[in-house]
């Protein structure tokens, strides 16, 4: 293997090891089916599998599961960001319910973390079923880390 | 949800989600309180609740404190979440919560609540929100609800 090479799959560890210490740090994840997606250097996808065992009404899924995808994709993109997972608590989170969600299709919760100060993140997104154009919930939020809030 | 809050006390286990949570409610006249029993899935990081499951019991909150709050001999309306605001106050600890809701005003199409959240002591909240419901009546909303 190539000096290259070698840089690159430690790499891959290292990122590996990221994603495999943040989805098995939340329980609560587990319990919704929540998994991982991709994410990049600010910004995170977590995806929420339709699940009969999630819904409120007529097939649809509850709001609050929403509402938790979109804080642990926030939370994931504010480490992201940080390349730490250092301690941190949400602030404050909305969600705007633009329309239903469609029962049977997963959820994808796509969270960007747009601006860091020295103790705030701020992270926006939204919530998609395959189409980014067509949101069906649109996220904003803070984030207090490095210390008590 | 309305008939189960008929009574006095019980469970809000007829939905799957309400019911995954595994939340309670105790109803003191016109008021109706949650409760969140404490389970380790709703654990989000080290030894607190998950942000999403404080905002689905605040949500529920509003959902049974709206449904008290309308006429009991109309039939109701689809209660649709539109916008919900949560501020976090302070850590959710690994033990019981509580929340209740207030109407604050109710439109003929949207309903605009309070809520909060506490765990030791009502003065103590862990979170507020602020909740914003359409209400469809049930000819004009969409079949995926």
């Amino acid at each position: 293997m190539s000096d290259a090479a070698a840089v690159d799959a430690e790499r891959e560890a290292r990122n590996a090891r990221f994603i495999q210490r943040f989805m098995d740090g939340v329980p609560h994840l587990k319990a919704l089916g929540i998994g991982y997606h991709a994410h990049g250097d600010d910004w995170a996808e977590l995806v929420l599998p339709y699940s009969p065992s999630l819904i409120v009404d007529d097939g649809v899924i509850a709001s609050g599961a929403i509402f938790s995808l979109m804080d642990s994709a926030a939370g994931f993109a504010v480490f992201a960001r940080l390349k730490s997972m250092a301690g941190h608590a949400t602030l404050d989170l909305r969600l705007d319910y633009l329309h239903g969600p469609e029962p049977g299709v997963t959820i994808v919760g796509r969270a960007i973390c747009y601006r860091l100060t020295s103790s705030v993140a701020f992270v926006r997104g939204f919530a998609h079923q395959g189409d980014p154009a067509r949101p069906l919930a649109n996220m904003a939020g803070t984030f207090m880390y490095g210390g008590a809030a | 949800m309305r008939e189960r809050l008929r009574d006095d006390r019980g469970t809000l286990d007829m939905l799957p989600y309400p019911a995954l949570l595994g939340l309670a409610f105790e109803r003191d006249g016109d008021e109706v309180r949650l409760r969140l029993p404490f389970e380790p899935a709703l654990i989000g990081s080290p030894e607190r609740l998950h942000g999403g499951v404080v905002a689905g019991l605040l949500e529920f909150a509003g959902l049974a404190a709206l449904v008290l709050a309308l006429p009991d001999d109309a039939p109701l309306p689809t209660l649709k979440p539109l916008t919900a605001t949560v501020d976090y106050l302070r850590a959710g600890g690994m033990r019981d919560t509580f929340a209740v809701a207030t109407v604050m005003r109710l439109g003929r199409r949207v309903a605009n609540l309070t809520a909060v959240a506490w765990q030791y002591d009502h003065s103590r909240p862990i979170a507020t929100a602020k909740l914003n419901i359409i209400l469809a009546a049930v000819s004009e909303s969409e079949p995926a609800g």
